[in-house]
Parts: C-alpha cells; structure tokens; sequence
C-alpha cells in the first residue's frame, strides 16, 4: 500500500508572511463595510418611513388599522390598512399555498429523480422563468388568464359555493382575488424552485447512498436523509417567495379587481394590496396622501420583517429539536 | 371566447405598447396636419409642460403638427396627472401645466409666487365622458343620469333592471347578464367630471359626493387609469366604465347613450359635446378664464357629461423666450388645432370661448 497522496494544504509559505495578513484585514474591511451598510440601509428606510407616515397619520381622523377604505386626501383624511393588509396577506398565502407544493416537487424531481441531461434543461428553464418582468405576468393574467379562470370560478361556485371561500361573489368573477393569487404563484414559484434546488444539491451523497444502502426506497431516502438537512434552506427558499409575494407590485394592480371590502370569497373581486395600492394612486397624489402611502408602505416593511423572524424562529426551532 | 382572448390580447399590447413608448411622440390616429405652415405663428426654444392625462393625447398632436411646422421648437408634455402638474409648475420644473380642474386656492398660491404674476387657467379642449359597456348584443344602450347613479352604487346589479329596461323602452333586449361596475383607483379628474355630473342631475339618488375619490361601495371594483379601467371592463362580459370617448373603441366597448337635460339620448361625438358647452360661461370678465359649465343644461342634441380641460400659464412669464414660445404654441392649438380635435377623441371649443382663450393669449408676455 502506498501512502494516501498528500493533502491539499497549500504550501506554508502561502499562508504565514506580512502580505497575506494585509490581505486578510483588507477582506475582512470589505466584508465587514458591506454588512454594515447592509444594516444601515435597511435602517435609514425605516427612519424615512416613519418620518414621512407620521405627519400624514396625524391627519387621519379614523383609526388607522381597522379603516377600510383609503381616502387621505379627502376633505376628512380617512385611511386605514385593514383591508390592504388583509388582501396582501390573502393573495400571498394563496400563492403559497399553490406555489410551495408545486415548486418542491420541481426542486426534488430535477435534484432526486430527472436524467441528468434533462434535470440542466429543466433548471435552465426554471431560472428563465424568474427572469420575465412582473408586468409581463400581470398582462398575461389580465388578457388570457382572466377570462379561462372566470369560467373556473363559476363553475367552482354552483357546485362548490357551500364551501365559505368559495361563496357569492355577487355574480362577478373577473380579476378575482383566487386570479391576483394564481398569478403570484406563478410568479415565486421559479424563485423557491430554483433555491430548493440549489439547497437539495448541497445535501451529501453519502448521506443519500448510505440510506440507500440500508434498503431504503427513494422515497424513503428523500424523508429521512434528503429532506431535514435541507429544512432550513427549504424554509428560506419559500420565505424568498413570500416576500416576492407579499410586495408584489404591478402584477397585483392589473389582474386585481380592487374593492374596500374584506371578504373570504376568492372567487370573485375584492380587497386590496399594499404594494398595489401604492402603485396606483402615488402619482396623483399630493404630499399629504403620499405621506398616508408611505404608512402603508410601514406596514408592509413590517409585516415582512416579521414574516422573516417567524422563519428564523422555525428553522432554528427544528434545527434544536433534530439535535436534542 | 376567441375573439374576446384576442380583443383582450389586443388592448394588452397597446397597453405594454404605450408603456413602451411612454415619452415619446403619440402616434395616435388622425394625424391630419391639415394647417398650411403658413398659417402657424412661429417660436423657437424649449418648453415642458406637464399634467392632465386627459388631454395627453390631443396635445400630444398639437406638438407633433406644431414642431413640424416650426422648425427650432421643441415641447415636451408629461401626462403625470393634474394634481402633479399644477405641483411642477409650483416648483418651476416646467412652464405650463394641463389640468382637468381649476386650481384650489392653497395650490395656486404657490405657482403664483413662482410665475412672479398671476397664473392663468385657459381653457384648451373639451371631451365627453363615456358611460362604456361590454354586453353582448347590446349596441345601443341609453341611460339616464339616476340608473347610471343606480349601476355605479351597486343598486343597479343585472343588465334587465327593471329601471335600464324602462330607458330602453325601444332598444334591444336586455339580457339578465350580472354589472360588473369599474371605478377609477387612483385619483382622477374623470372621477370628479362624472361626480359632479351625477350630483347635479341626479341628486336624489347619488350618495357618493363629489370629488377625484370616492368611497365606493364594495361592489363597484377599481382599476388604475383609463387603460385600467378600459380593460376591466371589457374584461368582463357585462362590464361598464366611465372613460374618455378616445378610449372607448380601443378597448372594443360601446357607449351608451346619455339623457340630456332636454330629456333626449343623446350619442357622444365631438358636435355633441361642443354643442353642450356652447352654454357654458366664464363669469370672471378678467383674464383668467375659470369655465362654468351646467350639467343639466337644457341644450337639445348636447351630450351631458362633458368636461374642459385647462392650460395652465403664467401671465408675465419669468423667460421672455419661453414666454414666446407658449403664446405661439397656445395661438396655435386654441386656432388652426381645433380641427385636429375631433379625430383624436375631442371636441373642438365652442367658437365664442375659443376667442376669447386667443384674446388673453395675445396678453401673455
């Protein structure tokens, strides 16, 4: 037997010396200098929105959270967030909730189970589908997908309108609530596709083979071996899409039918979005409604914070409970 | 289904077109450049003027034909709403501003200041507002002001009503297709035309007020712009929206016919509109041209909802060549440019308004 060939550390004249510990702290400056801006970025919006949504909060005579409508430039301000919440956090979650399944099943085929050749092929086309512009979803769903998904509603509605969500729409069912969620999903699912994918290829073979090898099927090998080591980036793919979600802006404002009402019936028009509702009415508007956007906006900044802090807590949550 | 797909898919592409091509020259229809160089007064110089979406595209011919005349002028216009408009001029970034309405006290303070004169409103074109459907076999629909109060407050839910069957006692049959009403989302001076018109002439049913927004009831949906709407409305098969006539046969809608205040269904077109606002009056005798109009004016063949838009200029402007050049622009388009009115979608001023706009031009230095 011949000994093992020589392992890859680099030569000790590399590694010690004046010059690579200059190169060292001026990485470290690099680095560090982008964190902090980071950081600072992130801060300096906060302050700008607070600022700016302050004066115009101040004007408002109705409660804030739980207004429906959006009026800040009224002869009486009266603006609230109800609904644009309610309809940013619905039109997202049903676009999780279609987007998720499909997107892992992408992600597992192409990594798990597709011919090589056709697994490149199929990521290939994967990543083009992130690459075309929001405006392009949103025409696409407005001119073609609008009117097929109207017959969908209806027909959803006789025969499934016991079900609350798919209740009365009053008979309307174009720009529907379920079409702006469709859309979305359509939309985030390259993104958590192409991310899961990314996370699923860094998962060890061996740690696959060695299930394999104890008999498992690929199912089995999937479940126990593939699947919770790459829980916490799964987690962060799919957060990823949220946030696309959740701040979509002009997709939203073309293919959604916009009404001050919050209503558990997706099948037909109603509520709105943050992000579209800035869209829409900022350039009309005079400093004092812009102020009242910017609040909106706030709001947005904050319910992405939080939805954010949630996936860390669960990823760091199971990645604990795997160790204990 | 096909032919609607392809309507749809049709506006669609005018819709990314002209975001595309947001900027630059209109190339709407009607490109008729009809007035003989020679007639055109000219300037030479640089001017911006922003506001108004409505008349964008009217204007937009006016400096397309007027540049080409005068050779050395360059106009810009911006249709960035009249609100930001009058805001700009306030803010001396640009040198005329389109509005749909007059300017409020607090927002003509500031352009006065700037304009180091009185500001001027001067009226420049008119246009109807349609009340425009998508229903199938239905081409000629008539309304009156309380059912379309009625349609745009959600009383009013299916085509057969028994209130649009009484304003169509000789029309086709209507079928019991479900409304789908479109608003305008953002704030929009149409909003305001169609308010204050529903205000004065069917005061005891509409509850909504008046104003560029209103608090609309749930079932009315929203969509931005006049594309927005255009395209929600044709969108769904029973869809009705309040656009600007230029809109209505891009999007494949019709346009219903108005009662009048002479109790006559009245169609819009640029001859009924102008015949509307020939009773119109400006009851300032002083130079700034603030227009009256009387929804419910008893006019026969006048088409009810229609609306002026404004220039809006300083009256001793800060750059005598600036200056020079909006008095050539605005002689021309409030003359020869009037003739380009009707083929875009707007109707020409009534002749005694239109001298009188050309009076305070020639005052303006």
């Amino acid at each position: 037997m011949t000994a093992p060939a020589p392992p890859t550390v680099p030569p000790v004249s590399a590694i010690s010396g004046e010059s690579s510990r200059r190169a060292d702290r001026v990485f470290f400056a690099l680095t560090g200098t982008s964190g902090a801006l980071m950081v600072l970025t992130i801060i300096a919006i906060g302050i700008f929105l607070v600022l700016k949504a302050i004066p115009a909060l101040q004007h408002d005579t109705t409660s804030f959270f739980t207004t429906k409508v959006f009026l800040p430039e009224a002869a009486k301000p009266t603006f609230g967030i109800a609904v644009l919440v309610f309809g940013t956090v619905v039109t997202s979650l049903i676009a999780m909730v279609l987007a998720v399944p499909v997107a892992l099943g992408v992600a597992l085929f192409i990594t798990q189970y597709a011919p090589r050749k056709f697994a490149g092929l199929l990521g290939g086309l994967v990543d083009l589908l992130a690459a075309v512009p929001s405006v392009v979803y949103g025409l696409w769903g407005l001119a073609f997908l609008n009117a097929h998904l109207q017959v969908v509603n209806k027909s959803l509605n006789s025969t499934l309108g016991w079900i609350p969500i798919f209740g009365d729409t009053r008979g309307q069912y174009s720009k529907s609530i379920l079409l702006a969620g469709l859309v979305l999903a359509i939309m985030v699912l390259p993104i958590i596709a192409a991310l899961a994918r990314e996370v699923l290829l860094q998962v060890p073979s061996t740690l696959s083979e060695a299930a394999l090898a104890l008999g498992a099927t690929r199912w089995e090998t999937i479940r126990t071996a593939v699947l919770p080591p790459s829980w916490p980036g799964i987690v962060s793919a799919i957060m990823l899409g949220l946030g696309r979600a959740l701040g979509e802006t002009i997709a939203v404002a073309l293919v959604l039918g916009v009404s001050p009402e919050i209503t558990a019936h997706i099948l037909g028009p109603g509520s709105n979005s943050i992000a579209a509702n800035i869209a829409t009415k900022f350039s009309e508007y005079a400093d004092s409604g812009r102020g009242a956007l910017i609040a909106s906006g706030l709001v947005l900044f904050v319910i992405t914070f939080a939805v954010n802090a949630l996936a860390r807590l669960i990823v760091v949550r199971s990645a604990r409970r795997r160790l204990a | 289904m096909v032919t609607r797909t392809g309507k749809l898919a049709g506006l669609a592409l005018t819709g990314a077109l002209t975001l595309a091509a947001c900027g630059s020259d209109n190339n709407t229809a009607g490109g008729t450049t009809n007035t003989p160089s020679s007639k055109v007064d000219c300037a030479k110089g640089d001017i911006k003027g922003a506001g108004s979406t409505f008349q964008k595209n009217i204007v937009a011919q006016w400096i397309k034909d007027y540049t080409a005349a005068c050779a050395g002028a360059s106009i810009d216009y911006q249709g960035v709403g009249s609100g930001a408009g009058i805001k700009q001029l306030g803010e001396g970034t640009i040198d005329f501003a389109g509005s749909d309405s007059t300017m409020k006290p607090e927002e003509q303070t500031p352009v006065d200041k700037t304009c180091g004169s009185p500001a001027l409103h001067l009226p420049v074109t008119a246009g109807g507002i349609a009340i425009a459907y998508n229903l199938k076999g239905v081409d000629n629909l008539q309304l009156s002001p309380a059912t379309i109060a009625g349609i745009f407050q959600g009383k009013i839910t299916k085509w057969n009503d028994p209130a649009i069957v009484a304003d169509n006692v000789n029309g086709a049959a209507l079928p019991p297709t479900v409304i789908t009403a479109i608003h305008r989302e953002d704030s929009s001076g149409t909003t305001n035309v169609i308010s204050k018109f529903l205000s004065a002439t069917a005061a005891a049913d509409w509850k909504l007020g008046e104003g560029k927004e209103l608090s609309w009831p749930a079932a009315i949906q929203g969509a931005k712009g006049s594309d927005g709407v255009t395209q929600a409305a044709a969108a769904a098969d029973g869809g009705v929206a309040y656009i600007e006539d230029s809109f209505v046969e891009s999007g494949g809608l019709s346009a219903a016919k108005i009662k009048n205040g002479a109790g006559e269904f009245t169609a819009l077109s640029g001859a009924t509109v102008s015949k509307a606002l020939a009773g119109a009056t400006v009851p300032d005798t002083g130079d700034d041209l603030k227009v009256k109009y009387d929804f419910a004016n008893g006019t026969a063949g006048a088409y009810p909802i229609t609306a002026l838009s404004y220039e809006i200029v300083c009256s001793k402007g800060k750059d005598a060549a600036k200056q020079a050049l909006i008095k050539s622009f605005l002689t021309y388009a409030v003359g020869a440019g009037q003739a380009s009115a009707e083929a875009n979608g707007f109707a020409p001023l009534p002749t005694a308004l239109a001298d009188r706009v050309l009076a305070v031009v020639k005052t303006l230095s």
